[in-house]
């Protein structure tokens, strides 16, 4: 298999891995890019395209497809935010990021929506964000879906998606089918491990290489540690590099100056920068309104093989239980499935011994649904907040409120029903005190009567939004449409940490699609370069 | 109320005190594994583990030790502050009045019987301390991510692995 990351490397790439930095050093360029992921990755090919010295930093390695074994044990470690193991402060959800060259889009399972209507019609009444209308944004998401060959998967759903598809249509719900960003996937279904056919079309494959062959640097195992600003502009971004480990400081440090600088560490890294930068935050707006989609899981069994390893991991979904309320009303969630994995599986699934060993022993037959809740929109949804521990890393704090709790009852009731529905013999929602169901009637009267608190119900996120909110003024937003601070002039946040709430999708296209407008107003305005023509 | 649950629960009070002060345990941060510390988790691995390890005595011993090894692993791959967290934990059921006070359970480990083990756990999964909720999930996931992610064990669950052959 050819990787085309190697390949590059040997044409002269420049790529500096940092913990191989024999001294400290300083470095100028036009803009100086935090992130590698789905902001970070669009911005720094449209303005390497304008032109403009592009720097980017890395906290993870730069791992590529000849690196991805499909493998749980490799792929953890070297491609998650803390192994795949990030949680909340108080440890009740865990958090599924990624942390490496690429960001989330190396792993994910390659969803792709564009930002509904009904959000962009919440921002505009909420937050003033009147300039992000459908037909102001329609043209960056097309040209963000024909770069990444985002389009219909043509592919035949794998059992464990039909479970979905089947139970929705036994039910009359109605389920739809996922857009992928793919580009001659051979439906091995393990892309949270790492693309190992370069099908994905993730940032790794895309806008990086882009911006590498136009002489962007790239640092990898670098942590932006701080900003240095004066006069309402930053100067210098100070940067730790790290062991190779992706842990321990390894001593040298990097100073990056430049003209412009774009933050893109994700919705729990810059909110973090910033507020270790102690940039200007009057209103105590940084970090807060968090959000996860918090998901609860239901796992099935079903009388026949499911391999739910095997095929794309998400090829359907429903919206249905986003449509039963206002969408500032009781909490709404999506409906899709999960591909399973041993580690993965074992690790989520409730107990041990000899009732833990049962339910591993069918594993072959297992269906897992997942519920995301649409977070941010109920006045009593706010969502989490990002701050700083004692080493200065950012920690999340998202209570698990009533409003939460309401919602997740409704979606596991709503989700054995799918699965009985799409013939399942014995249903069972993550949930400590839960041994399973075998009939529809005695889930409802089980779910029904759980008590629904944090531990007991396992909860678990991989789409982390909010913490730098974008809003009409200083007085609610730290940064305005276009990403901008409203505090530091040569300062912009281009990543899923701008969301002012949670989107009620899988976020990579609304990142993709939005940053690709921003960059390109940020590029006009940088290199004098005209707006393309959508 | 069982007496013995009664008295698990103020012990486990107890310990959740003093598993939120142990701080000082690991003032000097990240370490490997002490050999005490990894016959708890083999104890505790045991427990989690039964009715998948082997009874015969020797590929028992062999795979909670490749166990145990695996968790080492993943502990040493997380930030320094978690790891420090997971420290104080294991450093406290590693010292005698640590483990009667968390786990109730009055003898030393390896002579620790698989049902207390077991009961303990099973009292923490469930306890009204958040504190123990989110060690046993800890022991859970570190237990159950070391076992699965060996390749050896997935015969029993019917994984054929990631496919082979095709690169």
């Amino acid at each position: 298999m050819h990787d085309p990351i190697k390949h590059g490397l040997t044409t002269g790439w420049r790529h500096i891995d940092a913990s191989t930095l024999a001294e400290s050093q300083t470095v100028e360029a036009d803009v100086v890019v935090v992130g590698t992921g789905a902001g970070g990755g669009v911005t720094a090919d449209i303005l390497s395209d304008a032109g403009l010295r592009v720097v980017l930093v890395e906290e993870g390695p730069l791992r590529s497809s000849s690196d991805f074994k499909m493998r749980e044990a490799v792929a953890y470690p070297e491609l998650y935010q803390e192994s795949a193991a990030r949680k909340t402060a108080d440890k009740a959800i865990n958090i599924l990021q990624g942390r490496c060259v690429g960001g989330s889009t190396t792993v994910n399972w390659t969803s792709s929506f564009r930002t509904p209507d009904a959000v962009l019609a919440f921002w505009r009444q909420r937050f003033g964000l009147g300039q992000l209308s459908s037909p102001v944004l329609d043209p960056w998401f097309a040209r963000m879906e024909k770069a990444l060959s985002i389009h219909d998967w043509e592919m035949p759903p794998n059992a464990n998606n039909r479970v979905l598809a089947n139970g929705g249509e036994k039910l009359g719900i109605e389920v739809g089918l996922i857009k992928r960003n793919v580009k001659g996937c051979w439906n091995l279904g393990y892309c949270g491990m790492g693309c190992p056919t370069n099908a994905k079309q993730s940032m790794l494959l895309t806008t990086l290489p882009a911006a590498l062959n136009r002489g962007a640097i790239l640092y990898t195992r670098l942590r932006a540690e701080r900003l240095r600003f004066s006069g309402g502009r930053v100067t210098t971004l100070d940067c730790q590099a790290l062991q190779a480990d992706g842990i321990h400081p390894a001593g040298r440090r990097v100073q990056l100056r430049a003209r412009h600088f774009v933050i893109a560490g994700g919705a729990i890294g810059s909110p973090a920068l910033l507020l270790r930068s102690g940039v200007p935050d009057p209103r105590r707006l940084l970090g807060k309104r968090t959000f996860l989609h918090p998901v609860v899981i239901s796992a099935a069994l079903l009388p026949t093989r499911v391999d739910a390893f095997a095929g794309a991991p998400q090829s359907i979904y429903t919206d249905h239980f986003l449509h039963q309320a206002p969408i500032d009303g009781a909490l709404g969630f999506k409906i899709e499935t999960a591909p399973l994995h041993p580690v993965l599986y074992a690790t989520t699934l409730q107990g041990f011994g000899e009732a833990h060993r049962k339910l591993m022993g069918e594993f072959a037959n297992a269906n897992v649904l997942l519920a995301l809740l649409r977070d941010g929109f109920h006045p009593e949804s706010h969502g989490g907040r990002v701050r700083l521990g004692g080493d200065g890393l950012p920690v999340l704090d998202y209570p698990l409120d009533d409003v939460f709790w309401e919602g997740a009852r409704r979606a596991l009731l709503a989700m054995a029903e799918i699965q009985f529905a799409g013939g399942a013999r014995w249903v069972a929602p993550v949930h400590e005190t839960v041994v399973g169901y075998t009939s529809w009637a005695e889930a409802k009267k089980g779910i029904a009567a759980l008590p629904l608190k944090p531990f007991l119900c396992r909860v678990v996120s991989a789409h982390v939004m909010g913490g730098c909110g974008m809003a009409d003024s200083a007085q609610r937003g730290v940064v305005d449409h276009r990403g901008r601070h409203f505090w530091l002039d040569n300062l912009s946040v281009h990543d899923g940490s701008v969301f002012p709430t949670s989107l009620g999708v899988n976020p990579q296209l609304s990142i993709y699609g939005l940053t690709a407008r921003n960059a390109s107003l940020l590029a006009a305005e940088l290199a004098g370069r005209p707006l393309p023509v959508l | 109320m069982t007496p013995g649950r009664r008295r698990f629960i103020k012990t486990g009070l107890a310990g959740s005190v003093l598993l939120s002060t142990a701080g000082w345990l690991n003032a000097a941060g990240a370490r490997p594994l002490s050999d005490a510390e990894r016959e708890m988790l083999g104890a505790i691995a045991a427990a989690l583990l039964a009715g998948v390890l082997p009874n015969d005595e020797a590929p028992r011993r062999r795979l909670l030790a490749l166990t145990v090894d695996g968790i080492a692993a993943t502990v040493a791959g997380f930030p320094l502050a978690t790891q420090r967290e997971i420290g104080e934990l294991f450093g406290l059921l590693v010292i005698a009045p640590g483990r009667l006070a968390l786990t109730g359970i009055g003898r030393p480990w390896r002579e620790a019987r698989g049902v207390e083990v077991s009961e303990f756990l099973q009292s923490w999964r469930t306890s009204r301390l958040r504190l123990l909720q989110s060690a046993y999930a800890a022991l859970h996931d570190l237990t159950f991510g070391a076992w699965y992610a060996r390749p050896d064990s997935w015969e029993a669950i019917a994984y054929p692995g990631p496919p082979r052959g095709m690169f």
